[in-house]
């Protein structure tokens, strides 16, 4: 048996139980006497120390095991819950992380002890209750008064049965002056893994001897196909005591009863006296072979799996998959929906046999229409599959947050909307930095000291906003801050000191112009460099990192209100909507996530700025984008009165696109045309048409 | 560049290696065939705006968009003229990334073991084409220039190339 396919499902709710203790800590910190949190996290603490046992992470048990001590002493009433204890508990939440993010790359929890915090925390403890026992002593009396209790009632080894075959070897051990032992294990009510646990009391046997039958036999112990408790016999030359120890360090096991199994009582109930008689007569002839087969064979079938687990450890293979967690019921509607795209395609088949026939036709639309609808509703669910809700990566803010204002030594409070709003689960996986790295920004920079907070008769506490919702095509991400706001002036100066523009440039350069000038690389305003941010690899990472995810961000401030920074995602990754268009020869694909309006212009209403062309469309000036010079494609030469535009949009930039014709909206699946080619940023990638023909992707981002 | 051309002649001291056979105008060029997924004619291929000169587009091959090259014009021989010949042979040198590239016409498959394959002439470095060689493959009727064909894919033009 191999702990590592535990693994995935400890480090699932290992993460789980972690985020419960940080959020409940936050409550307890606000509301120190609230009894249900305070028992919530008792709870989570258990378990995990449960399940880090459980999986022989030590140095992980040992910590969690000294949290839930001073939890223990909060929950009987015996301190009081202080920002100091909080800190301390937070710390010991980071350390459990990174035995985690140890345990995820290499299943291993590392060789970090965190000494220090089990001090503070064991310190914390001693002083609540005056005593440096902890709670060793209830839990040794608790298992010490039982046994006798259920000695009576719980010795169930008594029931195994053993065969003609076995007997020989219980002879053989006898010879050797080994002790049979038969040994029923109970395990807590509350253990999760339980198979896991068996797992662990076989290995802690098999240190001192040898497990010859179990009841349930292994295999079923292996696919946790037993109650809470499992019986064994064993052979061992150590006494009943050690044994008894050594299966009780094994966490989780309520008790073990060991004695001495008498077999051959029981066999003399089974089998008729001669046979037996007959069999003890002359064990070293015919069985002697047999019995030092059956312990040689046995541990060889042993010794793969005690390799397995070592072996697991070894290579520094990442230990677990990337998984999405997926509601039975939308499996349920992709298998419905896959029925039904195999009953489609049937009837096209039967379609295409009865060929000829006027009827076919209409039918054979009909049938088109039918497939169509079953893809697109096949898409969108296989889309909701791949969804995860947004709530897994803002979930460790507040705690950040909470860690910022202590350390900025500001108030600060942030409020977050939207948490269940999902995104493909790629996006979940990259978006995090760059969120945090908006919020520390806001926290940092974006908020002012409280003195000058209430300077300005603003509320003490700043207020920093994570709101997340979905707006058509795509879902938002808004950070916002109700702080100073970006200081302009300030930026167009460093702007000019650095280089990055000329003093002309900055003079006609719009407001909105100069903050975006701020998502240059290494451009970073503060004034100093602190722990926080600053040092100016800041918001062109994030840039990057989120035009990578096919979205894009935008910062809108007012100086002495604040500034907010707005993250478009788009929704999906793979497939899109996209209008085709024609240019000369050949064809495009616009998303059309990205089209405002399609209009047709006529030549003479083009007006020239600064010698480029624009548009003005009821009231707005719209710069045009000729595509076929763009992409260098040969222009057709004959002359038109009227161009058919395409109004797209970036955030709040508007540009049009001429195009020489319109094909129609489709739907497109997005390919990747490979490294190869050093296509420039324009094309987002290419589709295959239904024709086997490919068209191009433009990506309106880096038009506009 | 003389280290990979010693391994490469240690492996093909030891066994023949096959190579692909192919025409561009007069002469002919080996593939190691270890590369070569897939042979096929010519088609439609879709223009990539912007793209490296040589580059000719895309094509689509059962479902998979695959770039795709032409070798006339990444060793700066005259532009392909499009025959019922040609043929564009797609190489993957990693499973994930396949790459086309033109050739005017697949002769055929030989074996050729070590002492058939020289050292390529590496005495005038301003030529471009060395770094695009492994060895020169000695055959009754002539001579093959074999390629290297990463070389080839990844390597970086010539700075005489726009």
């Amino acid at each position: 048996m191999d702990v590592s396919q535990y693994l995935e499902i400890f480090i699932d709710e290992t993460k789980e139980h972690l985020q419960t203790l940080s959020d409940q800590l936050m409550i307890l910190e606000q509301e120190p006497e609230n009894m249900d949190t305070i028992n919530e996290i008792f709870r989570a603490a258990h378990s995990l120390k449960g399940m880090a046992g459980t999986m022989g992470y030590k140095r992980m048990q040992r910590l969690t095991h000294d949290m839930e001590n001073v939890f223990q002493e909060v929950r009987s009433g015996n301190m009081t819950v202080k920002s100091e204890l909080v800190d301390v508990l937070f710390r010991g939440l980071d350390a459990l992380e990174s035995y985690l993010a140890n345990i995820m790359e290499t299943a291993d929890e590392g060789t970090e002890d965190n000494e220090e915090i089990i001090n503070t925390l064991n310190g914390i403890a001693d002083a609540a209750t005056g005593k440096s026992g902890t709670d060793a002593a209830p839990s040794a009396t608790a298992s010490s008064a039982k046994p006798e209790a259920s000695k009576a009632s719980g010795a169930r080894y008594n029931e195994i049965h053993i065969t003609d075959f076995e007997k020989g070897t219980f002879e053989k051990a006898k010879a050797q002056n080994e002790n049979i032992f038969g040994v029923t294990v109970y395990l807590q009510e509350a253990c999760i893994l339980k198979a896991a646990r068996a797992f662990l009391v076989f290995k802690a046997l098999e240190e001192l001897g040898e497990v010859i039958k179990a009841v349930p036999d292994v295999q079923d112990i292996e696919d946790e196909k037993f109650e809470m408790d499992f019986s064994l016999l064993y052979f061992t030359k150590e006494n009943a005591e050690a044994v008894k120890a050594a299966i009780e360090n094994v966490s989780e096991v309520k008790e073990a009863i060991v004695g001495t199994y008498e077999f051959e009582e029981q066999a003399q109930e089974e089998e008729a006296k001669p046979e037996q008689e007959a069999a003890k007569e002359e064990p070293k002839t015919p069985e002697a072979p047999k019995a030092s087969a059956k312990p040689a064979a046995a541990k060889t079938a042993e010794k793969p799996e005690e390799a397995k687990p070592a072996a697991a450890k070894k290579p520094a293979k990442p230990a677990v998959g990337r998984t999405v967690r997926v509601d039975i019921e939308k499996l349920d509607v992709l298998m419905n929906l896959v029925s039904e795209l195999i009953i489609a395609k049937n009837s096209l088949v039967s379609i295409n046999s009865s060929e000829g026939d006027e009827k076919s036709d209409a039918s054979f639309n009909e049938q088109i229409e039918y497939l169509e609808s079953v893809t697109t509703n096949l898409h969108e669910s296989v889309m909701k599959v791949r969804m995860v809700p947004i709530e897994s990566v803002v979930n460790r803010f507040p705690r950040m947050i909470r860690d910022l204002s202590k350390k900025l030594n500001k108030k600060m409070e942030l409020h977050m909307t939207g948490e269940d709003t999902e995104l493909d689960r790629t996006v979940i996986d990259e978006i995090g930095d760059p969120l945090q790295h908006l919020l520390r920004n806001s926290a940092d920079h974006g908020l002012e000291d409280n003195e000058e907070r209430i300077a300005l008769g603003k509320e003490e506490v700043g207020n920093i906003y994570l709101d997340a919702y979905q707006d058509g095509n795509n879902v938002n991400i808004e950070v916002r801050d109700d702080g100073a706001g970006i200081n302009v002036e300030k930026v167009r100066n460093k702007a000019i000191e650095k280089g990055t523009i000329t003093a002309e440039q900055a003079e006609n350069m719009s407001d909105k112009e100069i903050i975006d000038l701020l998502f240059r690389p290494s451009f970073s305003t503060a004034e100093k460099i602190t722990d926080v941010s600053g040092r100016g690899v800041g918001l062109d990472v994030v840039k990057t990192k989120i035009e990578g995810l096919g979205g894009n961000i935008e910062c809108k401030s007012v100086i002495g209100e604040g500034s907010s920074f707005i993250i478009r995602l788009p929704l999906t990754l793979a497939i899109i909507q996209a209008l085709m268009v024609e240019l000369g020869p050949e064809k495009y694909a616009i998303p059309l996530g990205s089209i405002e309006t399609i209009e047709d212009v006529l030549v003479s209403d083009i007006r020239y700025v600064q010698t480029k062309e624009v548009i003005n469309l009821r009231g707005t000036v719209i710069p045009l984008i000729r595509l076929d010079q763009i992409l260098d494609i040969e222009a057709g030469s004959k002359e038109v009165e009227s161009l058919t535009v395409v109004i797209v949009k970036k955030g709040n930039k508007l540009a049009g696109l001429v195009v020489d014709n319109l094909i129609g909206q489709q739907e497109i699946v997005i390919k990747s045309i490979g490294s190869y080619i050093n296509c420039s940023k324009m094309i987002g990638g290419a589709t295959v048409l239904g024709d086997g023909e490919i068209a191009l992707i433009l990506e309106v981002n880096a038009l506009v | 560049m003389e280290e990979i051309n010693d391994i490469q002649n240690l492996e093909i001291a030891s066994e023949g290696k096959q190579y692909i056979v192919v025409r561009l105008g007069t002469e002919f060029y080996g593939i190691d065939i270890k590369y070569v997924d897939n042979i096929v004619r010519n088609q439609r291929i879709t223009r990539v705006p912007k793209a490296q000169r040589y580059f000719k587009g895309v094509i689509n091959l059962r479902g998979e968009i695959i770039p795709v090259m032409s070798l006339r014009l990444k060793f700066k021989l005259e532009p392909d003229e499009y025959t019922n010949a040609t043929r564009i042979i797609i190489i993957k040198l990693e499973p994930q990334s396949a790459i086309g590239i033109i050739v005017d016409e697949v002769k055929e498959v030989v074996t050729l073991g070590g002492n058939s394959i020289e050292k390529a002439d590496t005495s005038d470095p301003s030529d471009p084409m060395i770094q695009y060689l492994s060895g020169i493959g000695k055959r009754s009727d002539g001579l093959i220039s074999l390629l290297n064909i990463s070389a080839v894919i990844v390597g970086r033009e010539g700075k005489d190339e726009v």
